[in-house]
């Protein structure tokens, strides 16, 4: 690519994004731009990434999530459904006496004190400064310890071989994944894909955002309204909370 | 001493394959040596940092040395890493979790249909993605 060219896409680049970031109404933007971080900065604990799933938008049926997510990470069905890699689930749950029922997403909580972390004998599984808990397939012995003490059964073993993976998210068979919060797009201000899906099936039941910054939209609603983290006696203080249930 | 590359190394040219670019991010010795190096620091930094800087990245190496025949840099002995990795018996284990083909310019291509390539319609959605 010549210069010149060069300077003209990130010239449109530049003003792309400052169109996206305007203002469509006082404290509204469609775009939040506050997470930009240059490639070459580390990830830092001013910042802790989370979700906020709202059970009561969440539809009951709708898969969008789960199928953005295997899309997008390079997975699908191996034709054996017991040991399929699976990164994110719907789950329904039901209110016996009132036959009440709520839909919602599992995946990786993204624990502060995370027990995969605490049990890996490699330290493959560590939690980013940022908050976001990863395997390191470099170190991962495939020994399967953190998918027995996850609470959430939010891990998975790779059984098979690997083809067609996205460039952006290496996988293959013999180590332990999970969900990654699409840590490749969030590098990159993007939105995890179950979060993009779900916005764009009307839904809007996944908001992503920074719970340290008292000014994001997932911190005032935490702290306006009730969310419920699962398995709150475990004290593990998740990245991922629930409303509504 | 040899003269060239190709007297040191013999009759495998796989090191010689450039589709892009006409200059590497090193000195084509310092990568010969280190290259290994190079991307081990880089994976470090990508992996527990977020460090995604493109130099140094196996994504960068790979958009330059593909080779346009197979769209990979491993599937074959002509292939850039095999060129010397097959001659020097090292087993490269980088492509056994990572892609060694660039990424697809449409990010949104779906997976192949293997299902429904057999049939008229899904051959001719296969024949459209290439």
């Amino acid at each position: 690519m010549s210069n010149m060219d060069k300077n003209r896409r990130q010239f449109i680049g530049v003003g792309v994004a400052a169109a996206a970031g305007l203002a469509i109404a006082p404290g509204v933007t469609l775009l939040d731009l506050a997470h930009a971080r240059p490639a070459d900065q580390a990830a830092d604990s001013a910042k802790r990434w989370g979700m906020l799933v709202d059970t009561n938008k969440c539809a009951t049926g709708c898969n969008d999530c789960v199928s953005a997510c295997g899309k997008e990470n390079g997975f699908g069905s191996t034709g054996h459904p017991e040991t399929d890699p699976q990164w994110i689930r719907k789950i329904e749950l039901k209110e016996i006496k009132s036959g009440k029922t709520h839909s919602l997403p599992m995946m990786c909580q993204h624990c502060a004190k995370p027990p995969c972390v605490d049990v890996c004998p490699t330290g493959a599984s560590f939690k980013r400064a940022d908050g976001i808990v990863l395997v390191d397939r470099h170190i991962c012995i495939g020994c399967r310890y953190c998918m027995m003490a996850c609470p959430y059964k939010a891990r998975s073993f790779v059984h098979e071989e690997t083809h067609d993976q996205n460039p952006d998210v290496p996988r293959g068979k013999g180590c332990v994944e999970g969900c990654t919060m699409c840590v490749h797009r969030i590098d990159r201000d993007q939105l995890p894909a179950c979060v993009e899906a779900c916005k764009a099936a009307g839904h809007e039941a996944i908001l992503f955002g920074d719970l340290n910054d008292a000014n994001s939209e997932i911190s005032k609603r935490v702290a306006t309204y009730a969310s419920t983290q699962v398995r709150a006696d475990l004290n593990l203080n998740t990245g991922v909370r629930y409303q509504g249930i | 001493m040899p003269a060239t590359a190709a007297e040191e190394h013999g009759a495998h040219g796989g090191h010689k394959l450039i589709a892009k670019g006409d200059k590497c991010v090193r000195d084509t010795d310092e990568m010969r040596r280190n290259h290994m190096k190079i991307l081990k620091h880089q994976r470090d930094e990508t992996m527990y940092k977020g460090i995604r800087t493109t130099q140094d990245s196996l994504k960068n190496c790979i958009g330059c040395h593909v080779n346009p025949k197979t769209n990979s840099v491993a599937s074959s002995k002509e292939d850039f890493c095999m060129g010397c990795h097959t001659y020097a018996a090292v087993k490269v284990d980088c492509f056994e979790c990572h892609s060694s083909k660039p990424k697809a310019v449409s990010s949104v291509a779906p997976p192949p249909l293997a299902g429904v390539a057999n049939t008229p319609v899904g051959k001719s959605i296969v024949e459209g993605r290439k």
